[in-house]
C-alpha cells in the first residue's frame, strides 16, 4: 500500500476571468518509508500538490488516496480527524503557537488525538530528546532561533506517530548551514520512525539527500528520479 | 494545557487591546448596575412607603376606590369589626399578618376661621397605635422617612395635618412649619366678602383667648343623612407627607372622631380594612385566602380586595417608566459592548489567520476553532463582568456614603440618593448574565468566520 496515491488529479484556480491550472493530470504513487522531494521552478505547483496530498485542499478532478483511504469525498470533520491521525505538517515559517511552550506545542496534536496524559508525556519527552531540545521545553517559540523552531515543528509533526509528514520548503527560511542540519535531522527521524516524508524544495542540498525526486513543471510531472532503487514493495 | 488556559494566554497576548475591551465592559456594566440600583432603590422605597401607609391589601366595598372616595356613607363596610376579627383569627392568614386595621376616609372642608381661611381636605380616621405599627414595616431595609403619627395618647379631638394644609390654614407659627412666614399677617380685614355665617363663626373664635384658639380648626363634612356636620379639632402637629398634592390635603384623626363626624350616633362603619403582610411575596396567597373568606359570611356586602399597586397607580407607572429607561440604557450599552468585543474578536481572528490554518491542518475541527474564540470571549466576558461588578459595588458604596440628596418631582422634601446594587440579586445576576451573553454573541460572528476560513487560504495569509 502506498502512503499517497494520486490518479489524474487536477486543481484549477480561478482568478477573475482567467483560470490557472495549478496542477493537471497528476498520477503518482509515493513509496512507503521514502524521503521524497517535489522539485520545480517557482509557480510550478509544488505547494498546491502538497496541499492536496495533505488533505487541506480538495482537487477539482481525480482521486487521492492517503494511507489507503480515498479522501476526496470525505466530509470536513472526518477529514480533520483523518489529518490528526495520519498526517504531520512542517511549514516554511514553522507556524508554532506562540502562546504555548515548546513542550505544549509538541503535545498539542496528541491532545487533539485524545491521547492519555501518560502517553503524551512519554512521547513528547522522547521527541524533544530526539530533536535535541529537551532543555528548552519550557521556552516559548519566540525565544528560540529559526533552526530550533523548525526542530520543534518536526517533533510536533511526528508526535501522533503519523506515517506521512509533509513539508513545504522547510529550509527556505534558514541559512544553508542550519538548513542542512534540519534536513539531516529529518532524514534521521524519517528512518527511525519509518515514516514517509514528502516535501518541496528549491534546495540542491535537499535533492541530494532524497530517495525520490519528482520534477514538476507547469503543474505536471516532468520526470521522476528514483535515487534509491525501488524496493520490492513498490 | 486546557482550553481556558489557552484562551487566557491568547487574551494576554495583546494586553492593551484586551484592557481597552475590558474597560468598555466595566464602564458599561457599572453604568447599568448603578442605574438599576437607583431604580430598585426608588421602587423599593415607594413600595415601602405605600405599604407603610396603605398596607399591602385593602378590603373595600366594590366601586368605592374608583367612584366613592367622597361619599363614605354610601360605601361603608358594615360590621367591619367582625371582619377584622375573622381575618385575625384565620389560621391561614394570621401567620402572614403584620397589621389589620380599619380606616375611614372622608372629604370635607377645613377652616381656620380665626384666620378667615378654609380649604378642602381629605381626612382619614385611623386607629393610631395600629397605624404607627404599620410604619415599622421595612422589609427592604430602606432609609425610612416615616414619622410616627403624633396622635398617640392624644384626646379624641386631636388631628395631624400635612404641612401644606398647615400653610394654607395659616397655622405655620403654631405648628413650627419651616420656611413659612405668612403667619398672623393675614388677619382677615373686616369687610372681606366672606359668607355671613363664616364671619360670625370666626368672630366667635376671635373672642376666645388667643393661645387656645391658635391651633384649632373646624372640619365640615357631610353626615350619614346628608346633613352637614362640623367638628372642632385641635391640630397637634403638621407632618410633611412627601408628595405635595397629598401634603396639601392631608388630615389624620382618631377613627372614632371621624366616625362621629360621618355617622353621628348611628352605627359606625369603615371605608376600608387595611391589611399589612409581613412579606410582599405573600400577597397572592393572602389575597386568595381573603377573597375566599369574604365570599362566605360577608358575601352580601359586595366587598373586594385591592392590592397596593392598584391603590397607588403611580407605583406601576414609575415601575414602567423606570423599566423603559433601564431597557433603553441596557440596549445602548449592550450594543456598544457588542461592537467593541466584536471588533476585538474580529481583529484577533484576522491577526491569527495563519494560526487558524495551522490548527486546522493539524486536525482541529471547525467546531474546535469556534470554541477557541468563544472561550476567549466567554473568559473576557467573565473577567469584564467581575471587574464591572466590583466597580459598580465600589461606586455605589461611594454614592451611598456621600449623603447626596435630591427632591423628586412632586415631592416636597429632599431624599438621599441611594443605589441598591449589592442587595438587588436579580439585578446583579441579570446584568452579569446579560453582559456575558452579549460577549458571547459578539464573538459568534468572528468565531464563525474563523471556522469557515479555507485552510489553504489561511495558511497563505500574510
Ligand atoms: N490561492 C490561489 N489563487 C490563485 N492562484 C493560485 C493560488 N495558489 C496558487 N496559485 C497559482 O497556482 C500555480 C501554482 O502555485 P504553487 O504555489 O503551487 O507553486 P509553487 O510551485 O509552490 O511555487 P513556489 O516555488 O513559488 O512556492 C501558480 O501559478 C500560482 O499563481
Ligand atoms: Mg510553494
Amino acid at each position: 500500500m502506498h502512503p499517497v496515491s494520486l490518479r489524474n488529479v487536477e486543481k484549477v484556480y480561478h482568478l477573475d476571468a482567467v483560470t490557472v491550472p495549478a496542477v493537471s493530470e497528476i498520477s503518482l504513487d509515493i513509496r512507503p518509508g521514502s524521503f521524497t522531494v517535489l522539485s520545480g521552478p517557482s509557480g510550478s505547483g509544488k505547494t498546491t500538490l502538497l496541499n492536496l496530498i495533505g488533505c487541506i485542499d480538495r482537487p477539482d478532478r481525480g482521486e487521492i488516496a492517503v494511507a489507503g483511504q480515498p479522501v476526496q469525498t470525505m466530509p470536513d470533520d472526518a477529514l480533520s480527524d483523518f489529518r490528526a491521525r495520519h498526517i504531520g505538517f512542517v511549514f516554511q515559517n514553522f507556524n508554532l503557537l506562540p502562546v504555548l511552550t515548546v513542550y505544549e506545542n509538541v503535545e498539542y496534536p496528541l491532545v487533539l488525538a485524545k491521547a492519555p496524559a501518560g502517553e503524551r508525556r512519554k512521547r513528547v519527552l522522547a521527541l524533544l530528546d530526539a530533536v535535541g531540545l529537551a532543555e528548552r521545553r519550557d521556552s516559548r517559540p519566540g525565544q528560540l532561533s529559526g533552526g530550533q523552531r523548525q526542530r520543534v515543528a518536526i517533533a510536533r509533526a511526528l508526535a501522533t506517530g503519523a506515517k506521512l509528514v509533509l513539508a513545504d520548503e522547510p529550509t527556505a527560511n534558514l541559512d544553508s548551514h542550519t538548513g542542512a542540519a534540519i534536513i539531516a535531522l529529518m532524514r534521521k527521524l524519517q528512518r527511525e520512525h519509518d515514516a514517509c516524508f514528502v516535501f518541496s524544495s528549491h534546495d540542491p542540498q535537499v535533492r541530494a539527500e532524497a530517495d525520490d525526486v519528482i520534477l514538476i513543471r507547469d503543474g505536471r510531472i516532468a520526470g521522476i528520479d528514483r535515487r534509491v532503487a525501488a524496493e520490492a514493495t513498490a | 494545557m486546557n482550553f481556558w488556559s489557552l484562551a487566557l494566554r491568547n487574551l494576554l497576548r495583546n494586553r492593551r487591546r484586551s484592557l481597552a475591551t475590558l474597560l468598555a465592559m466595566v464602564v458599561g456594566l457599572t453604568a447599568i448596575l448603578l442605574f438599576g440600583g437607583y431604580r430598585s432603590n426608588i421602587l423599593y422605597g415607594m413600595q415601602t412607603g405605600f405599604v407603610q401607609y396603605s398596607g399591602h391589601l385593602q378590603i373595600q366595598r366594590r366601586g368605592y376606590f374608583l367612584d366613592g372616595g367622597d361619599n363614605p356613607t354610601a360605601y361603608g363596610i358594615a360590621d367591619y369589626p367582625r371582619i377584622v376579627e375573622a381575618i385575625r383569627r384565620d389560621a391561614v392568614l394570621s401567620p402572614m399578618l403584620a397589621v389589620v386595621t380599619p380606616t375611614l376616609q372622608l372629604g370635607g372642608v377645613a377652616g381656620n376661621f380665626s384666620a378667615g381661611i378654609s380649604r378642602s381636605v381629605v381626612a382619614t380616621g385611623l386607629v393610631v397605635e395600629e397605624r404607627n405599627r404599620m410604619l415599622q414595616w421595612n422589609e427592604y431595609g430602606m432609609v425610612s422617612y416615616a414619622q410616627p403619627l403624633a396622635l398617640a395618647g392624644t384626646g379624641e379631638d386631636a388631628v395631624v395635618v400635612g404641612t401644606g394644609v398647615a400653610r394654607k390654614l395659616k397655622l405655620c407659627a403654631a405648628l413650627g412649619v419651616p420656611d413659612c412666614s405668612q403667619e398672623d399677617a393675614a388677619r382677615p380685614a373686616d369687610g372681606v366678602s366672606a359668607p355671613a355665617d363664616i364671619l360670625t363663626l370666626s368672630a366667635q373664635e376671635r373672642a376666645q383667648p388667643a393661645a387656645a384658639v391658635r391651633n384649632r380648626i373646624e372640619i365640615l363634612a357631610a353626615g350619614a343623612r346628608g346633613a352637614p356636620n362640623v367638628a372642632s379639632l385641635s391640630v397637634v402637629r403638621a407632618n410633611n407627607l412627601g408628595v405635595k398634592a397629598i401634603d396639601d390635603m392631608y388630615v389624620a384623626m382618631h377613627l372614632s372622631q371621624a366616625q362621629k363626624l360621618v355617622y353621628g350616633t348611628a352605627r359606625p362603619e369603615a371605608t376600608a380594612i387595611i391589611i399589612q403582610l409581613r412579606h410582599t411575596t405573600q400577597m397572592a396567597a393572602a389575597r386568595a385566602r381573603l377573597e375566599a373568606l369574604l365570599a362566605g359570611e360577608f358575601g352580601w356586602q359586595g366587598l373586594e380586595v385591592l392590592d397596593f399597586q392598584t391603590l397607588n397607580p403611580i407605583y406601576g407607572q414609575t415601575d414602567e417608566f423606570m423599566a423603559s429607561i433601564f431597557g433603553f440604557i441596557a440596549l445602548l450599552i449592550g450594543v456598544i459592548v457588542l461592537f467593541t468585543i466584536g471588533n476585538t474578536m474580529g481583529t484577533a481572528v484576522t491577526e491569527r489567520t495563519v494560526e487558524i490554518g495551522t490548527l486546522r491542518a493539524m486536525g482541529l475541527r471547525r467546531a474546535g476553532i469556534r470554541r477557541l474564540f468563544l472561550c476567549e470571549a466567554l473568559l473576557l466576558g467573565a473577567i469584564g463582568s467581575a471587574a464591572g461588578l466590583a466597580c459598580a459595588l465600589a461606586v455605589s458604596g461611594l454614592i451611598n456614603g456621600s449623603g447626596w440628596t435630591w427632591t423628586p418631582p412632586g415631592y416636597s422634601y429632599a431624599y438621599l440618593v441611594l443605589v441598591r446594587v449589592g442587595q438587588d440579586v436579580p439585578l446583579l445576576a441579570g446584568c452579569v448574565a446579560g453582559m456575558v451573553g452579549v460577549t458571547v454573541a459578539s464573538a459568534l460572528w468572528p468565531a464563525r468566520r474563523a471556522a469557515k476560513l479555507p485552510i489553504v487560504d489561511a495558511l497563505r495569509h500574510v
